[in-house]
C-alpha cells in the first residue's frame, strides 16, 4: 500500500524565480522522513511538488522527474486528483472549511469522492478523529462549526480530514508548529502508528523533533537569498544527527547557522 | 490624586506613567450640548437669518468647538481630540441616516392611506378618473414575475461568469471579459430598454407573434437582465476573491477535484457576500422604470403571462399615477412605492436568511 516516493532532478520555479534545483531523493515506503534547513530554503516547495500542489499558483511550474511507485506524477496524462487522493497534504496553517461542521470536515474527502453511506461516513470518522487524538474532546460537538475550535484542535481537524481519505503518503508541512507540548506528542505518536501503513514526509524546524521522529533526514539549504534551494546532505536519521558527512549540515544542527 | 495636571501625563524615560486621568463628567457634555443649541438659536433668530436647519447645523458647530476647549482643559490635548472626532464621526453617521428617516417616513405616512385590500386585490382596469378604487394587483404582479425571470437567467449567469474569471481565466480573454463587464455596469438603464427593443422586440418578437412585434413582461426581464448582470458578476467575483487560497489547496490535497471544490466549498463561503450581491441586483432592478416602459409597454389589466401582451410594474405604476390628472392618482402612487420599497425590503431579509440558514447544515 505505502509507496516509494523517487524525486530525479526535480527543479521548481515560482514565475522566474527558480525556489529549488536538481533535487534527487528516494523515500521509502512505510518510513517517515524529515526535511529541515533554514527557512527560505524550498522545504514547502519541495514537499509541494510531491502530490502536484505547486503548480496552482499561477506562474509557477516544475522541472524533472517525481515517480511513485516507477509511476512518473508529471507525466502529460495524469489525473492530479487521483494523485493527490493517493498522496494527503497537511499545511502549516489549519485550514478547516468554515461553512462545514466538524463531522462534515472530516468527511469532506470521503463525501465529495462519492462516498454517500452515512454509516460509512460515521465510522470513517470516528476512526480518523482517534487516529488523530481529536475524538474525546470533539465526540459531543460533531455538529457544530469546524472554525470553533481552537487552533491546535484545528491542526488536528485537519489531520483527521486527511487520513480520513486513506492516502498512501502523508505530507505534512510544520503540522505541530501551532500546537502546545501535549498535542505535538500526540501527533508524534500518531506518525508512529502511521508508519505501519502509510509513507511519510514531514517539514520540521523542531531538531528534536525530526531526530524523534524520523527515519531518514533530509537537509535542504541556500547559499544565499535569491539562489535556490538544494538539497544538501540525505542520510538515516541518526547518521545527520551524530556524524554528518557535510560541514554545512553539522553547523545548522549544532545552531552554528540558520 | 496628589497630582493634578491638566497637560496629558507626561511619560518621562523610567518613570511609569501616570494611568488615572482627571475625566470630563457626562453632565458637563450634556451642559455643553444645551448651551450649543441656546447659542445657535440666540445667534439664528436674533439675527432672524435662518429656521431649525441653521440652529441645528450651528448647534453642532458649537458643541464641537465647546467640547473640544472642555476637554482640553479637564483632560487635556489627546483626551479632547479624541472626544471631538467621535462627536463628529456620530453626527456624520446622523447626518447620513436622516434623508434615509426622512424617505421612509414621507413613504410611509403617505403610502399607509391607500394600502388597502382594495389596493392589493384590483388592477386599474377600466377605473375611471373619477374614480377612487383602483390598485397595483396587475402591477406587482408584473414586477414579481420580470424581476423573477430576470434573475432566474442573471443569477446563474452571472455566478458562471465570476467563476470563469476567478478560477479558470487567463490572460487576454479574461481580461478582456472583466473590462466589458465593468463597462456594462455603467450602462443607463434607457439603453438597455432601447437594445432590448431594438433587438427583441422588433426582430425577435415578430416571430412569436404572427409577423407583429409585441411587448411582454419578458422583454422587460431581458432588459432588467442587461442591468443586473455587471452587477452580480462584479460582486461574486469580489467575494470569490475573498475566499482564502489555502481552502481551496486543502480541498485538493484531499484529492477533490477542482469543478466540485468551487461548487461545494469556495462557492459555500463565499454565499452570503453572493446573496448581498444579488440583492443588490435585484433591488436596483425592481426600481427601473425606463425598460419596463419601453418593452413591456404598461398596461392598466392584470396579464399573468409574461411572454405575451403588455405588462406593468411597480416603478412603471407609480411613474404613470404620479403623472396622472385624476386626484386619486397621487395616493395611488404613494402606496405603490411604498408597496415596492416593502417587497424589496422582505426579499433581501428572506435572502439573507435563507443565507445562514444553509450554513452548518448536516
Ligand atoms: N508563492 C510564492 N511566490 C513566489 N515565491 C515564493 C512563493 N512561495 C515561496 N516562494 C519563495 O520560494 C523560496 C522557498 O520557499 P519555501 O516556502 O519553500 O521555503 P521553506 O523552506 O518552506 O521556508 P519556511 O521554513 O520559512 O517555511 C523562498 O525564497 C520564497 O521566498
Ligand atoms: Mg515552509
Amino acid at each position: 500500500m505505502a509507496k516509494r516516493i523517487d524525486a530525479t532532478s526535480v527543479t521548481a520555479y515560482y514565475g522566474s524565480f527558480k525556489a529549488i534545483e536538481d533535487i534527487n531523493l528516494t523515500v521509502e515506503p512505510k518510513t517517515v522522513t524529515a526535511l529541515i534547513g533554514p527557512s527560505g530554503c524550498g522545504k514547502s516547495t519541495f514537499l509541494r511538488t510531491i502530490n502536484r500542489m505547486h503548480e496552482v499558483l499561477p506562474g509557477a511550474r516544475v522541472d524533472g522527474k517525481l515517480t511513485i511507485d516507477d509511476q512518473n506524477i508529471y507525466e502529460r496524462d495524469v489525473d492530479v486528483t487521483a494523485v493527490r487522493r493517493m498522496i494527503g497534504m497537511v499545511f502549516q496553517r489549519p485550514n478547516p472549511f468554515p461553512t462545514m461542521s466538524i463531522f462534515d470536515n472530516v468527511v469532506a474527502g470521503l463525501r465529495l469522492n462519492g462516498v454517500r453511506r452515512k454509516s460509512v461516513l460515521e465510522d470513517a470518522a470516528e476512526r480518523a478523529l482517534r487516529s488523530a487524538n481529536l475524538w474525546d474532546e470533539v465526540k459531543d460537538r460533531l455538529g457544530k462549526p469546524g472554525a470553533g475550535l481552537s487552533g491546535g484542535q484545528q491542526q488536528r481537524l485537519c489531520i483527521a480530514r486527511t487520513i480520513a481519505v486513506e492516502p498512501q503518503v502523508v505530507l505534512m508541512d510544520e503540522p505541530c508548529s501551532a500546537l502546545d507540548p501535549i498535542s505535538t506528542l500526540a501527533i508524534e505518536d500518531l506518525m508512529f502508528k502511521l508508519k505501519d501503513r502509510y509513507t511519510i514526509i514531514i517539514v520540521t524546524h523542531n531538531m528534536q523533533q525530526a531526530a524523534r521522529v524520523s527515519d531518514r533526514t533530509a537537509f535542504f539549504s541556500i547559499e544565499q537569498t535569491g539562489d535556490p534551494g538544494r538539497l544538501i546532505e540525505y542520510d538515516d536519521t541518526q547518521k545527520i544527527f551524530s556524524n554528518p558527512n557535510v560541514k554545512k549540515t553539522e553547523d545548522y544542527i549544532t545552531g552554528r547557522f540558520g | 490624586m496628589t497630582t493634578t495636571t491638566t497637560a496629558p501625563p507626561s511619560t518621562a524615560p523610567g518613570q511609569s506613567p501616570q494611568l488615572r486621568t482627571r475625566r470630563l463628567p457626562v453632565v458637563a457634555s450634556l451642559g455643553i450640548a444645551v448651551a450649543a443649541v441656546v447659542l445657535s438659536a440666540a445667534v439664528v433668530y436674533g439675527a432672524g437669518i435662518g429656521g431649525t436647519a441653521l440652529v441645528v447645523a450651528l448647534a453642532v458647530v458649537f458643541y464641537l468647538v465647546g467640547l473640544f476647549l472642555a476637554s482640553n482643559a479637564v483632560e487635556g490635548r489627546r483626551q479632547a481630540r479624541n472626544r471631538t472626532w467621535s462627536a463628529l464621526i456620530h453626527s456624520a453617521f446622523v447626518l447620513a441616516l436622516l434623508p434615509l428617516a426622512s424617505v421612509t417616513w414621507t413613504l410611509v405616512s403617505k403610502g399607509i392611506e391607500r394600502l388597502d385590500g382594495n389596493f392589493f386585490g384590483t388592477s386599474m382596469n377600466n377605473i375611471g378618473a373619477r374614480d377612487p378604487n383602483g390598485g397595483a394587483y396587475h402591477a406587482i404582479i408584473g414586477t414579481l414575475e420580470q424581476v423573477g425571470v430576470a434573475t432566474l437567467i442573471t443569477v446563474p449567469l452571472g455566478i458562471a461568469c465570476a467563476i470563469y474569471i476567478v478560477e479558470y481565466g487567463r490572460g487576454r480573454f479574461a481580461f478582456t471579459i472583466r473590462f466589458f463587464v465593468d463597462v456594462m455596469t455603467g450602462i443607463p438603464s434607457i439603453v438597455a430598454g432601447l437594445f432590448v427593443l431594438a433587438f427583441w422586440i422588433l426582430i425577435v418578437s415578430p416571430y412569436f407573434n404572427d409577423g407583429r412585434p409585441g411587448y411582454s413582461g419578458f422583454a422587460a426581464s431581458l432588459a432588467l437582465s442587461v442591468l443586473m448582470l455587471p452587477t452580480i458578476v462584479r460582486s461574486t467575483e469580489e467575494m470569490l476573491r475573498l475566499v482564502p487560497a489555502p481552502l481551496r489547496e486543502g480541498a485538493y490535497a484531499l484529492g477533490i477535484p477542482k469543478w466540485k471544490t468551487i461548487l461545494r466549498i469556495v462557492l459555500p463561503t463565499a454565499l452570503p457576500g453572493i446573496v448581498t450581491g444579488v440583492m443588490l441586483a435585484v433591488a436596483r432592478a425592481a426600481g427601473e422604470t425606463a425598460p419596463v416602459l419601453l418593452v413591456a409597454g404598461g398596461g392598466a389589466a392584470i396579464n399573468f403571462n409574461p411572454f405575451e401582451n403588455n405588462q406593468s410594474s411597480l416603478a412603471l405604476y407609480v411613474y404613470q399615477q404620479a403623472g396622472d390628472a385624476s386626484r386619486y392618482a397621487p395616493a395611488r402612487a404613494w402606496a405603490a412605492a411604498l408597496t415596492l420599497v416593502a417587497l424589496v425590503l422582505i426579499l433581501t431579509i428572506a435572502a439573507k436568511l435563507l443565507a445562514r440558514r444553509n450554513r452548518f447544515s448536516r
